[in-house]
């Protein structure tokens, strides 16, 4: 059905030039244009989570580096050479957009929360009052008599012989995109919404991902200013300002910025509208301008109040999903790091203290765990646990003190470092892109088993590994005994279950040790049997486990040594029945007000 | 550059600074208040010179016709509203705030000919049309987004932003308006000349200032107010609505923003789409200060004013260039010292 | 207390998700009038959940709620403590850069607003409940220690003179003494006739200052009875007290039969 409707959609787009009028054929002109723009983001702002205002600027860098290469008389003796042709002013708008998203890029894309779309409207501002202001790109009035694209010697000087060389750009754009977020890198990507302190603690650069889809989607906006240049023929800086900026991301919000298909949907909305608009509008007023603006801000705060997601999710629900991806995937195992001996100290912590402004988390806390054996942390609600969960696995930062995990100092490492090292975590509070299937979010857990990167994986040649990444998340969905909602979206599970799924997470990162924040909360009866049962296994396989849990029948029943935690200290050590007698124990957990 | 023009340059900076410093102010208050990063806030200095300009003019100004719309919109929501949920108790309040006020505001415009109006009644007539836009807007763009993450508001502002100049475009139209000085006098000091209207500017600024002050620290209203910037869910806990916050920090940043294009309207010219970039000035301001911190957001705001002032002395066509483009190390400077705050919660 | 309805709060049949994950399951609860009631169970079980919708601050799916003998169609915050609910959250949730007197008058913020003018006697009761408090009047909320934390987040609480407070962990993360203290005001309340709903993880503590008690586990409620009779049940010392180290002894999970009016 859905390939039905794509085959259908790209019939009808293909046949346009030959049916439709020149009026016609110039509006899907620029619907393709903007879609572009608008494709790039969907990728950054609705998968990525990263809004940005600006990327019409970095369509001015794309129209502006390929006009004026093509049309100055007096390029600077060392740009001779590049001058007159429209495919190495393409080539050169690339570049230079490439520099220049990745220097702000680099500066921007730090910014936390609301401060990355205030950057954007900034320098969206400072490079369209740039394009007006510099006078070799002829201010205000712009670059005229811009040669027109010749393909195999033919001169596109139409609309209509345009229409095909946009179009399938655009098309590839989407095929492009597509298959980098069904991808390794693109799980990477999308799991940026979910905040970054997962994705690192999984190994993913979070830093390098933002990077990445922010240069694509400044080189589609690119390509569509280079395409829109030679078209019109001619640029000056209006179609470059911060308002137009603000219309590619209403497109990509309006059509649904969580779907390739939501920018062509937007963009071919938003492009329709402001054409019959602009007809309609003056009429009806009475007087000239942009009056279009209005009906869009309207607009626009009405789909972010009732249909956030924006239209693609409503039309979709209309066409029955596909269905045959429910297929388990099979593929080889990947290879495995061999597991340190049982019975050796793996993990080793040392006087360790975190300190938050005045309070005290963690007081000169020691322990260690072992490879084969379960350690569990126990200890009231708010002894500091979660706490010292961070400062092991690079979460959180250390204040004073050392951990050695296999004999190296890891307390000054990142979280993605750590986990390169072998360890592994789930986290108290579920962290998991409830978007995205159970086998998905999994594979996440794999990601430092794979290699390939972003262009292979943009041209679907990583296939192979990919194969055996999913495969071994199926595995290890099996494993913890999801495997019946392999395909179902995360964020549909019972609490309890999503807790089993970091787990399943976490060993697909194939540690030697285990942190797992109260895997057992949530549970039923049945459910914890089942746990234990898993963590007895993987006990017996030579992992270390360290565990924190409420559930003292859990515990008890599973953990070789105990430590138990009050106030951040450490008040208790050693095996579980001699922690279950110790009066300091008791009085702890107890409390008690006799 | 001699000295003299260093001074009239400084005179430049600090007049239109304070304007930035007032909706540095406005923006930190609506931020903290509601998380609504208030892009249109320049809008309501546009809003402000202009209705202004309007009735010394004896044009009925185009906000009137915006009030009476707006009013009718949220009334007719109201309406439906309080008849679903059977709260018939609050329907006087609903006529009377979003109807009959705009209805009497309209009357007063075409009956008691504004053009002849002393100037403090101006100024007084161009409040009473323009600052109750604010919870208006509040109320259809914001208030069903209360729980909407940060990013979402952003967007909904930009959106209101857009609406808003298309409205200023249609009703006002694109030619631009200057009002009369407040005062003509001017004052030689040493070997400069420091207008009237500068003072008035940095008077009636530092005033206002001292006015919000006393309000946020001595009032049971403006110690909810905080109480809402510090922690949402404990203020709800204590009763305070979040729509009662809400409405109230957009009526402040209403009245400020239109007192700022009241004071700045006899400087320069404000056109339909002014306000965008006196806007944003202000919110360089505030983001120096974080978003969070009134005093230094107000320093920072007359920071750029100053900054502005110089950049065009030296290189007039880049001066927007700059001044915005000086955002980016202040956004990342201010990203790196806030993280570690979350971090820390 | 003059109330002619013996039940304070009644919840009847209570469902609330959270996103897809229903948190919470037809829960069944009720709180007579000057009683103190207790609802215990782990991490994760839907205490707080619980709390938050009878409050108003998360929606339910389903259930009714009565609230002094009048069913709440449409559960709001601000309406709910205008009624004279109040809620001390897991988080404490204080101003902390308001002084510590601001946040108290914050509490009667709602009172203020209906036209009530005495938040100034009745600041100074909650001082005498609290006597750190007073000492530290003019201090930032945010300078004080974790203990005198949860005086102020009750205290604030109390300048609303609700008619239940509800009580979420006011134990979670504090020493022994204050723990002590804590409790002991929480008692004192109950004798100035205010109910309380107490949501703890200190199971004992909770069942010996508390009339009645529900287990929730789960999202469902498991367990309920007298207060004393739950802090002798061997499921409860064992299953969830847990330090007992008793075997899986009691299998049945037994709803021990008995009318709360007798507590009472």
């Amino acid at each position: 059905m859905q390939r039905a409707i794509l085959i259908l959609f790209l019939v009808l787009l293909g046949s346009g030039p030959l049916i439709l009028s020149e009026f016609h054929i110039t509006l899907l002109n620029y619907i393709g244009l903007s879609a572009l723009v608008a494709l790039g983001v969907v990728l950054l702002t609705g998968v990525g989570g990263l809004t940005s205002f600006g990327q019409a600027a970095f369509v001015g860098l794309g129209a502006y580096a390929s006009a004026y290469l093509t049309t100055a008389t007096d390029l600077p003796g060392w740009l001779t050479w590049a001058g007159g042709s429209p495919w190495i002013g393409l080539a050169a708008g690339l570049l230079l957009t490439a520099i220049v998203a990745w220097l702000l890029g680099a500066l921007t894309l730090r910014l936390s929360g609301h401060y990355l779309p205030l950057g954007t409207i900034a320098w969206g501002i400072s490079l369209y009052f740039l394009f007006g202001n510099l006078s070799f790109l002829g201010g205000h009035t712009g670059i005229s008599g811009i040669p027109a694209l010749a393909l195999f010697g033919l001169e596109l000087k139409s609309g209509r012989a345009f229409y095909y060389v946009i179009w399938v750009m655009l098309l590839a754009a989407v095929w492009i995109t597509q298959n980098l977020l069904d991808s390794r890198e693109g799980r990477a990507i999308r799991a940026l919404k979910g905040g970054t302190v997962m994705a690192e603690a999984m190994g993913v650069d979070t830093a390098r991902s933002k990077i990445i889809i922010f240069l694509i989607a400044a080189l589609f906006a690119a390509l569509s200013g280079w395409l829109y240049a030679h078209l019109q023929r001619f640029v000056n800086p209006t179609p470059f300002g911060l308002h137009i900026g603000i219309e590619y991301l209403f497109m990509a919000v309006v059509g649904g910025a969580g779907n390739v298909w939501g920018a062509l949907l937007g963009a071919g909305l938003i492009t329709i509208l402001k054409q019959w608009l602009q007809d309609l509008l003056p009429k009806i007023f009475g007087a000239s301008g942009n009056f279009e603006m209005i009906v869009f801000g309207m607009m626009m705060v009405l789909v972010l109040q009732r249909a956030r997601d924006g239209i693609w999710p409503i039309l979709a629900r209309l066409v029955p999903p596909a269905r045959g991806s429910r297929l388990v995937p099979q593929g080889d195992a990947l290879p495995r790091n061999v597991m340190p001996q049982a019975g050796a100290g793996i993990l080793d912590v040392r006087h360790v203290f975190k300190r938050f402004g005045g309070l005290v988390a963690n007081n000169d806390m020691s322990f260690t765990v072992r490879a084969g054996e379960v350690m569990a942390l126990i200890g009231p609600n708010g002894a500091g646990k979660s706490t010292m969960f961070d400062c092991i696995s690079g979460v959180g930062s250390v204040s004073e003190g050392e951990i050695r995990f296999l004999g190296e100092r890891i307390d000054h490492l990142t979280a993605r470092a750590i986990a390169r090292r072998g360890m592994s975590r789930t986290f108290q509070h579920v962290r998991l892109l409830p978007g995205m299937s159970v086998l998905e979010n999994v594979a996440i857990g794999a990601h430092l088993r794979g290699t390939r990167g972003v262009l292979p994986a943009a041209l679907h040649l990583e296939r192979a590994e990919e194969q055996r990444l999913l495969a071994e998340a199926a595995r290890q969905i099996e494993r913890v005994g999801l495997k019946d909602s392999m395909f179902e979206q995360a964020g549909s599970l019972a609490l309890g279950q999503q807790r089993t799924l970091e787990i399943a997470r976490a060993l697909a990162a194939d540690p030697c040790l285990l942190l797992l924040d109260e895997p057992a909360a949530g549970l039923r009866y049945m459910e914890k049997q089942i746990l234990a049962d898993l963590l007895r296994k993987l006990k017996a396989e030579g992992m270390g486990i360290l565990l924190v849990e409420h559930d003292m029948d859990f515990v008890m029943g599973l953990a070789n040594r105990v430590v138990v935690m009050e106030f951040g200290e450490k008040i208790a050590e050693g095996l579980p029945d001699e922690v279950q007698r110790n009066p300091a124990v008791l009085e702890a957990y107890l409390g008690g007000v006799e | 550059m001699d000295f003299q023009i260093v001074l009239l340059l400084a005179q430049d900076g600090i007049t239109n600074g304070a304007i930035y410093a007032l909706l540095a102010l406005a923006l930190v208050l609506v931020f903290a208040v509601t998380r609504v990063i208030f892009i249109p806030q320049g809008e309501f200095v546009a809003l402000g010179a202009l209705t202004l300009a309007g009735l010394q003019a004896g044009r009925i100004p185009g906000t009137l016709w915006l009030l009476l719309g707006a009013g009718v919109v949220v009334a007719l929501i109201d309406l439906a509203q309080a008849l679903r949920s059977g709260s018939r108790r609050r329907i006087p309040r609903i006529i009377g705030w979003n109807l009959a006020y705009p209805a009497l505001a309209a009357a007063a415009v075409t009956l008691l000919k504004p053009a002849e109006m002393a100037m403090p009644l101006q100024v007084i007539l161009t409040l009473v049309l323009v600052v109750p836009l604010g919870p208006m807007i509040y109320r259809l763009a914001f208030q069903p987004l209360a729980e909407a993450p940060v990013l979402v508001l952003l967007i909904v502002a930009v959106a209101v932003h857009l609406a808003l100049v298309g409205l200023g475009l249609l009703f006002f139209g694109a030619e631009g308006s200057r009002t009369p000085a407040f005062s003509d006098a001017s004052y030689k000091l040493g070997g400069i000349v420091i207008n009237g209207q500068t003072l008035w500017v940095v008077g009636a600024s530092i005033t206002l200032i001292v006015i919000l002050y006393l309000f946020f620290e001595h009032t049971f209203y403006g110690k909810a107010l905080r109480a809402t910037a510090i922690n949402r869910t404990g203020a709800r806990l204590m009763g305070i609505s979040t729509v009662m916050a809400g409405k109230l920090s957009f009526l402040l940043a209403a009245l400020i923003g239109a007192l700022s294009g009241i004071l700045i309207a006899p400087i320069t010219t404000i056109y339909y789409d002014t306000g965008f970039l006196v806007g944003l000035k202000g919110f360089v301001g505030a983001i120096v200060g974080g978003m969070v911190s009134y005093p230094i957001a107000a320093v920072g705001a007359v920071l750029v004013g100053l900054l502005e002032s110089y950049s065009s002395f030296w290189a007039s066509a880049f001066k927007e260039v700059i001044v915005f483009t000086l955002i980016i190390p202040v956004l990342v400077w201010r990203s790196l010292t806030t993280h570690h705050v979350e971090e820390e919660e | 207390m003059q109330n002619q309805h013996p039940h304070i709060l009644e919840v009847a049949d209570l469902c609330v998700s959270y996103g897809k994950v229903e948190a919470l399951h037809h829960a069944n609860l009720k709180v007579g009038a000057g009683q103190i009631v207790t609802v215990i169970g782990p991490n994760g079980a839907g205490k707080t959940t619980m709390l938050g919708a009878i409050m108003g601050l998360l929606p339910k799916n389903r259930g009714d709620i009565r609230f002094l003998g009048e069913p709440q169609a449409e559960i709001e915050v601000e309406r709910m403590v205008a009624k004279g609910m109040s809620l001390v959250p897991e988080s404490r949730a204080l101003f902390g850069s308001m002084t510590v007197a601001d946040n108290l008058l914050m509490g009667a913020f709602m009172r203020h607003r209906l036209g009530h003018r005495d938040h100034p006697e009745t600041m100074e009761r909650v001082f005498q409940i609290f006597p750190r408090l007073k000492e530290r009047r003019e201090q930032q909320a945010g300078t004080l220690s974790g203990g005198e934390r949860q005086m102020l987040a009750v205290g604030r609480a109390l300048m609303a003179k609700p008619k239940l407070l509800l009580l979420d962990e006011p134990s979670l993360g504090l020493a022994p003494l204050i723990v002590k203290e804590i409790f002991r005001v929480i008692a004192d309340l109950k004798q100035a006739g205010v109910s309380i709903l107490l949501i703890e993880q200190n199971a004992r503590a909770a069942l010996q200052v508390a009339d009645y008690g529900y287990v929730l586990e789960t999202g469902e409620i498991a367990l309920e009875g007298p207060a004393d009779q739950l802090a002798n049940d061997p499921k409860v010392i064992e299953s969830y007290l847990g330090l007992g180290g008793a075997a899986h002894a009691a299998s049945s999970r037994s709803v021990p039969v008995a009318n709360q009016g007798e507590t009472a």
